[in-house]
Order: structure tokens, then sequence, then C-alpha cells
């Protein structure tokens, strides 16, 4: 009952979403819709993808997009035509796609293909094969490690694209001349910096939880390393970018990203020295069921660095940017006004 | 059927609203934004495949005997990542469109293209 | 015993609801920013609050009950700081209060310094 209503809730955001034209709705809107898919699958007893969900759709993708807009205005320009043949296709692939559906199984239905083949083999060996309770990350990290070693590189690959995209070189006049603005503005932001300094360390403190108590509950590597990120992006959004980039420093950051994807590396290159297949962690150590929990340990911590890591590079380097762009056209103002 | 398909059919619905936001709209930060909508209703049709009826969470404890599959949850972990890094991607090649063209409207850049491409031509006859 | 607990969290549960959809109302009713705010940022805390002590009242496990605990703690900080900062962010862009013919707001709107 309650995944009908907040489907529809979802049908209905969508919509909006659509006749929308004020860019800061619709970023709103979009971090709505990543909040009701989040309890969505909370219904549909899917606990990590629900908890990974409300971390990067509704929280750290509404908050880039935000960063976006701020440089790229906030109007949308109404259309001149009428998108008439865009809704004709649209319509035509929704009435194949509906023609496709006709032929699935019922919803909740235990005898589906889907759960017949490998999936029995997952939940009854586990506890005895990898002997831990969250089958989840069992599966992700050790029966199928090597589609989570391609989405590390995936992850890493986007780090190094927006790096290339938008990195800024800072000049030192300029440091000066932001550090000082902010520190005239301590006394408006009071509230929120110290409310902000009380939380900061329980955040840190759950981001650690979170990554270590993957095994038994939901979590894991990629929920710890994005609420890690969203702790520094609230200290870097509330004290300013300058006061964060010297507490953050930013070559180191992208060291541990990088080091993140090697030590993933590493743990196959170590299982192939010691007489095993690539990620096999059965011959990490004397006894196989160690081995599988030391592989487990040390890949998720790889993946907890380098998702903590590339989301702040990302952050800074788009806010970097913002702060490039208004510093270079207060110059150009004044240029213009002195000549 | 109705109750048995409903899940299916949002999804499709879902797909096709983010499909029209990629296709009809201008605006390079609503494309976007649509191919979000078009990447959730796709980890959607997945999750509510791997629903099983008086199943709970895929995480082994006593007293319980069904549980939902844990495999569509892994792969769409995968997906959510993936999703994100390519949206975080986008958005900053949007940020240097902007700084190029001055605008993030697409008739608009095609404009630009387009009178840039005729000025090149006029130059080359010219010379 | 086990009756009285199930109609005590059960009220707890019911008020938090019912004050989550009053501020819903007043989100949609009241006529301007500040008061709009105000509707929401109240009822949201208190009806969090309510509902997170009707689920306190049910749990079994010691675990549970101190992981609900500290997530009423930070609720009860969250709630109100998000409405402040809500409230200055608009103040300070220029949101005026709707019925205010108070010369002083408007001089002190003036003075504030603008933010890079």
């Amino acid at each position: 009952m309650i995944d009908i209503v907040l489907l529809t809730l979802l049908v209905v955001v969508a919509i909006a979403i659509i006749r929308m034209k004020d860019l800061f709705a619709v970023v709103m809107l979009t971090g709505i819709y990543g909040l009701l898919s989040a309890s969505f699958f909370v219904a549909m007893d899917a606990v990590d993808v629900a908890f990974t969900e409300a971390a990067v759709g509704a929280g750290i993708s509404t908050l880039l997009m935000l960063v976006v807009i701020t440089m790229t205005g906030r109007k949308e320009k109404p259309t001149r035509h009428k998108p008439f043949s865009a809704l004709f296709v649209v319509i035509i692939t929704g009435g194949l796609l509906i023609y496709g559906t006709l032929d699935m199984p019922y919803f909740g239905s235990a005898d589906a293909p889907i759960h017949n083949h490998t999936s029995p083999r997952y939940i009854n060996d586990s506890m005895e094969e990898i002997g831990i309770p969250n089958i989840v990350t069992s599966v992700l990290a050790s029966y199928r490690a090597f589609d989570t070693f391609g989405e590390v590189v995936v992850i890493f690959t986007a780090g190094i694209g927006v790096l290339t995209l938008l990195c800024v070189a800072r000049s030192k006049e300029y440091e000066a001349e932001v550090e000082s603005i902010n520190d005239s503005m301590h006394q408006q932001h009071l509230v929120i910096r110290i409310v902000a300094k009380m939380l900061i360390p329980f955040i840190f403190l759950f981001a650690l939880y979170v990554q270590f108590h993957g095994d038994f509950g939901p979590g894991g590597g990629f929920q710890a390393g994005v609420i890690f990120a969203s702790a520094i992006i609230l200290y870097a959004m509330l004290f300013g970018l300058s006061t964060a980039h010297k507490i953050i420093n930013q070559t180191l950051i992208q060291l541990i990203a990088a080091l993140g994807v090697l030590l993933y590396g590493s743990v196959g290159i170590v299982s192939l020295m010691n007489g095993g297949n690539f990620l096999d962690y059965n011959v990490l150590s004397s006894n196989p069921i160690t081995g599988q929990h030391l592989g487990i340990l040390l890949i998720e911590w790889g993946v907890g660095c380098t998702v903590a890591s590339v989301i702040v590079v990302i952050f800074f380097n788009l806010a970097a940017r913002r702060a490039f762009q208004q510093h270079k056209k207060q110059a150009q103002d004044k240029e213009s006004s002195a000549c | 059927m109705l109750i048995g398909l409903f899940n299916d059919w949002i999804v499709v619905i879902l797909m096709m609203i983010g499909l029209y936001i990629v296709i009809a709209h201008g605006n390079l930060i609503k494309k976007l934004i649509g191919l979000t909508i078009f990447q959730t209703s796709v980890f959607i049709f997945y999750i509510s495949m791997a629903k099983v009826d008086g199943g709970t969470a895929p995480i082994l404890a006593d007293g319980i005997t069904q549980y939902s599959n844990p495999l569509p949850h892994v792969l769409i972990l995968t997906a959510i990542v993936v999703g994100i890094a390519t949206t975080a991607l986008g958005l900053s090649l949007v940020v240097r469109i902007k700084e190029t063209y001055n605008s993030i409207e697409e008739e608009e850049i095609q404009q630009q293209d387009n009178e840039e491409q005729l000025s090149m031509n006029k130059a080359e006859e010219n010379a | 015993m086990d009756i009285v607990i199930t109609i005590c969290s059960g009220f707890f549960l019911l008020v938090g609801s019912f004050l989550c959809i009053s501020g819903g109302i007043g989100l949609l009713r009241f006529p301007d920013f500040y008061t709009r705010m105000h509707a929401v940022g109240v009822t949201d805390t208190l009806g969090a609050g309510m509902i997170l002590v009707g689920l306190m009242i049910l749990s079994t496990d010691f675990l549970v009950f101190a992981k609900l605990v500290m997530v009423l703690l930070f609720t009860l900080l969250i709630g109100p700081t998000t409405s402040h900062v809500l409230a200055k962010a608009a103040f300070h862009n220029g949101v005026i209060p709707k019925d205010s013919n108070n010369l002083r707001q408007t001089e002190e709107k003036e003075n504030t310094s603008s933010i890079l």
C-alpha cells in the first residue's frame, strides 16, 4: 500500500519538474525526488540501496547542482516551438514498453525467474563461505568484487575529469582578500557556525561507524565515504573556502583518492601472488574465513577513501571555479571603471 | 493485474517523463535532471523486481526464513554511484560551456556555432 | 502492561503525525514566507520528536533505544538551526515581511554588508 502512494508521489514530482521554469525550484524538487525514492527502497526491503540513494541522490547531487546554478543562472528560457514531435515519440515508446511489461511476473511473486538461478546460492552459502551477516556486502565485496573495482575506477575517473575541466590556479593576494572578508563575517553567522562545530565530530564518527559496520547492517564503503565528504563540505560552506583549503591540503586529498584505488588493486595482486585468482580472498590468510574478512575490510577501506576524497575534490573545484569567475568579473569591472 | 504490474507501469511512465525532458527542453541543466529521473526509474524497476512477498531485508538473522533477493541490490548500488559520477562530470562540462558561450540554452549555443562557421567560411573565401 | 505501553506509544505517534500534518497545512495556507517557515519549523521538530518518543517506548532492545535517543537529540538541535538559517538568508536577500511598515527594518537591511 505504501509503495503505491510513494510511486504516485514520485510521478507527481516528476511532472512538476517538467512544468517549472525556475531552476532553483527544479533542483529542490530533484532532492525531494531522491528522498522519495529512498523511502520507496526502504519499503522494498532494500536497506543498503536506500542508504546510498538518500546520501547520494538527496544529498550530494542536490548540493552539486545548486553550486552549478549559482554560476549558470536561475531561469530557464521558454522554448519558442511546441514540442509535439517529442511528445509523439515519447508516447509511442511508452506504449510499446507497456505492451512489453504485460509478460512480466507479478510484483512480489516468489517463483519469478529472477529468484531461482544464482540468488539461492548467495543466500544459502554466504554464511559458510564468507561469514558475515549482510548478504549484500558479501556479494558486493567478495563474490562480485571485480564489478566493485570497476565502480571505484569510474568514480576516480570522474574526479580526474572534473579536475581537468575545472582546475584553477590561486594567487596569494586574492587569498588574503577573501580571508579578511571571511573573518569579518564571523558575527553574522554565529549561530550556524557554533552548531556546526558541535555537530561535525559526530558526523565524522558516524561515517567511521557506517564504514566498519557494513558487515552487520546496512552500510559499507560508499555510504561512509559520502558522509565523510559531506562533513568536510559543511565545514567549507560555513567557514569559507580558503579556511577549508588550509585545513584540507588539496594535494593530499588527490593522493588519497589514488591510494584508495591502488589499495583495492593491491589486494587483488597479493591474492595472485599467494596462488589464488585475482581478488580471491581465501588465500590471503591461513584460514579462508579470516582471509575473506581481511579482504573485505581492506577493499571497503579503499572504496571509502576514494569516494570521500573524490566528492571533496569535485565540490572544492566547483566552488573554486565560482570564486574565480566572480574575482575575474570584479577585476574587469574595476578596470572598466578606471579607464 | 493492475496491482501486480503497477510498479512496472509507473517505471515506464517515469522513464518516458525523463526521456521527454531530455529531448524537449533546451536548458542543459534540465536535460541532466531528466537523465537523473530516467536513471532512478531503472533503479525502481530492478528493486521492485527483487522484492519477495513476506521477505525481509537480506541481512541474515535468526528466525527468518524468507529473504528478498540481494543480487539486484548490489547492481543498483553500483549504478547509483556511477550515476552521481556522470552527473558531476556533466555539471562541470556545463560550467565550461557557460564560460565559453555565455549561455546554456541549446538553441543559442547552436546559433553561435552556426554564425562562427559562417564567418570562418567567409574568411576562407576572401583569403 | 503491554496494552498500556501500546496505548502510550500510539498516543505519541498520533500526536506526532497530527503535528506534521498541521505543519503541512500551515505551509499551504499562511500568507508570507516567514510565517510559513515558522509553522513548518516548529511543528516539524516537535512532530518528529513525538514520533521518536513513541518508537522509543515500543523498542525492546537497548541498542535500538540508544540509537533513537541520539536521533532525537540531533533532531532537536538541527531543526531550529535550519529555521534560523533559512530566515536569516531570506532577510539578507531582501524578502521583506508582509505587513511590515517598520522603518528601522529597512534601514537595517541597507546597512548589512554584502557577502562575496
